[in-house]
């Protein structure tokens, strides 16, 4: 279903009233409701498209509803609103759990998520920002969000707007050179309208992080790179939350929140198991899976 | 051309508050120093992180800024190649990476800092406007355009001062060759300062009684199809010149589009497979083979070719 002149959904299908700019009023209770629903989409679109990233999607899910549906400045009905907050997803692999938020917001059709992937369809299989409304950078090659979001925060800055950049890595992802280039970079330009989110659940595609490529000392590293640094269970929608808040506050800085995920969270045979970063759940694991999702 | 650069930066500065500039740690040689000077909190000097420049460069472009990022042509697209498929070209976003020291008249600093694949990686990209300036004149007009035009641009220049093959009359025409000698021989095509040697060769082989026609194709990308054409029509014969490698850049798209169209012999006056090491720029040039006479000697073999 294509999306209005206006760039107005025309589906209505969504949680709350598309309208409002700050989404602040929901519960914890409600968001834990938006979290199982996002984790069904994640699976359901997956399963449906026999393709894409089920794991990595799973552990960001409650980062990216408090993003979404508390935190963030945006209007669904205005995916260009010049004064909104940006949302960039670096590990662009995470692209399903982007999208079912991006769809239970209303900027487009909640079933137009069954299109994952296909041929001509606008849900590309890692983040395209040339098709998607909502979707603001075109990732998937790891690495390169950061010092994206890096440009937006500095743009924001010049033009003394109140919007903040917010950038979700991967750890895996911050094996890449092209982060850490950003952030020095982050921290020289004192660029402290952009918080950065690590989506910390310790594996990558050949194994645990401390196997393949030891990250640690983790934190340590981004604080002596010039960050501040805030460490949260990232399945807490209080700590993060709270974590969130704190950043903005920070000044001089930029901030990362180091959130400890599991891999595959919600769905017992996907937690902590590297196989399912790039696999899709067949008929039977989606079956299961939906049902330990109710 | 890098002072030129530095100045016209300068002048869309005062004019156009949205342009932005980058650099990494070379902006002494690019001369984006002069547009850091002006409007210091315009400017971010990236440092020594090419793949980190190219991102802060889409990120305020995707923001509505103008950037213009610059380093040497060795490094972009030699050392961002993915940073820029993805986070420029694929969205296609307005960043104009303007690079200097293309080619290998860098001279003494040798292979490290020669570019002699730049046009082949940077035309390699779908919706990259490519330009070569052959003068400081033309530098000019092409940094304005690409202020003025939406989309990824990257524009080559050279360290060394190039004589100018332009006055002040000559208006840039993006998309468009420029016929700089009528001819019905045999036709040289060149970018950048082989223009220079080529309008040398040109008058040189007119004395021997070869009458070459001269474009100089700036535009390299989108190229212009139907002067090549009318070129290859016309004139039965092409010789294209280039301070890059025989692979994938002027000569290998000229070739494209005469197969496709038109097929004449063509003769390219480019690097040979091989990387040129330290040395003057005048002898670098001698030695691998694009000088004035290295044109002529070209269109003397290629006429040959002719009328099978």
């Amino acid at each position: 279903m294509p999306l209005g002149e206006d760039r107005s959904p025309l589906s209505t299908t969504s949680v709350y009233n598309v309208k409002a700019e700050v989404f602040s009023s929901l519960s914890i209770k409600k968001m834990e409701e938006i979290a199982k629903r996002l984790r069904r989409h994640i699976i359901t679109m997956t399963g449906k498209a026999s393709s894409g990233h089920p794991g990595g999607s799973l552990s960001a899910v409650e980062i990216v509803t408090v993003l979404y549906f508390r935190l963030l400045r945006h209007k669904p009905s205005d995916p260009q609103w010049s004064d909104r907050d940006r949302f960039i997803l670096s590990k662009g692999h995470a692209a399903p759990l982007l999208y079912a938020a991006l769809a239970e917001c209303g900027y487009f059709p909640v079933d137009e998520l069954s299109t994952l992937r296909q041929l001509d369809s606008r849900l590309q299989g890692h983040t395209d920002r040339t098709v998607t409304p909502g979707v603001e950078m075109s990732a998937g090659a790891l690495g390169q969000g950061l010092s994206f979001a890096i440009g937006i925060a500095l743009a924001g800055r010049l033009n003394s707007q109140n919007c903040r950049a917010y950038v979700l890595l991967g750890d895996g992802e911050c094996d890449e050179g092209q982060i850490w280039e950003g952030a020095m970079a982050a921290a020289h330009f004192k660029v402290d309208n952009l918080t950065a989110i690590v989506d910390n659940n310790r594996q990558q595609i050949d194994g645990w992080n401390r196997d393949v490529m030891n990250l640690d000392p983790f934190n340590e590293k981004w604080q002596a790179f010039g960050w501040h640094v805030i460490e949260v269970d990232g399945h807490d929608f209080t700590q993060l939350i709270d974590a969130f808040n704190q950043a903005k506050l920070v000044k001089g800085q930029p901030t990362i929140i180091i959130a400890h995920t599991i891999k595959g969270k919600g769905v017992s045979f996907m937690e902590n198991n590297p196989d399912f970063h790039g696999k899709a759940p067949n008929a039977e694991e989606v079956e299961i899976a939906l049902k330990e999702l109710a | 051309m890098r002072e030129c650069y530095g100045k016209t930066l300068v002048e869309l500065g005062k004019e156009n508050p949205d342009i932005v500039v980058l650099d990494a740690d070379l902006s002494r040689s690019t001369m984006t120093q002069l547009f850091a000077g002006e409007f210091p909190n315009r400017f971010f000097d990236c440092g020594i992180a090419e793949q980190n420049m190219v991102g802060i460069a889409a990120g305020l472009a995707a923001s509505g800024k103008i950037p213009f990022a610059s380093t040497f042509a060795v490094f972009a697209p030699g050392r961002c190649f993915d940073q820029i498929r993805m986070s420029i070209a694929q969205p296609g976003l307005n960043v104009k990476l303007v690079t200097t020291h293309g080619g290998i008249t860098v001279g003494e600093d040798g292979t490290s800092h020669h570019s002699i694949e730049d046009l082949s990686l940077i035309c390699s990209f779908p919706g990259f406007t490519v330009i070569v300036p052959a003068d400081a004149i033309e530098t000019a007009q092409a940094i304005r355009v690409a202020a003025t035009s939406y989309g990824p641009f990257y524009i080559r220049l050279c360290r060394p001062k190039v004589p100018l093959v332009y006055n002040q009359d000559y208006r840039f025409n993006l998309g468009k060759a420029i016929t700089m000698r009528q001819g019905k021989d045999a036709t040289i095509i060149a970018i950048g300062l082989m223009v220079k040697a080529a309008l040398e060769a040109a008058d040189n082989l007119k004395r021997e009684g070869i009458d070459c026609r001269l474009l100089n194709i700036s535009t390299l990308k989108p190229i212009d199809e139907a002067a090549i054409i009318r070129a290859a029509a016309e004139t039965g014969a092409i010789v294209t010149a280039e301070e890059h490698l025989e692979h994938g850049g002027l000569g290998s798209i000229i070739a494209q589009v005469v197969a496709r169209h038109y097929p004449v012999p063509i003769e390219f006056v480019a690097i040979k497979d091989t990387y040129a090491k330290s040395g003057k720029p005048a002898e670098l040039l001698q030695r691998y083979g694009l000088t004035a006479k290295d044109i002529e000697q070209a269109v003397r073999s290629v006429t040959k070719r002719k009328g099978g």
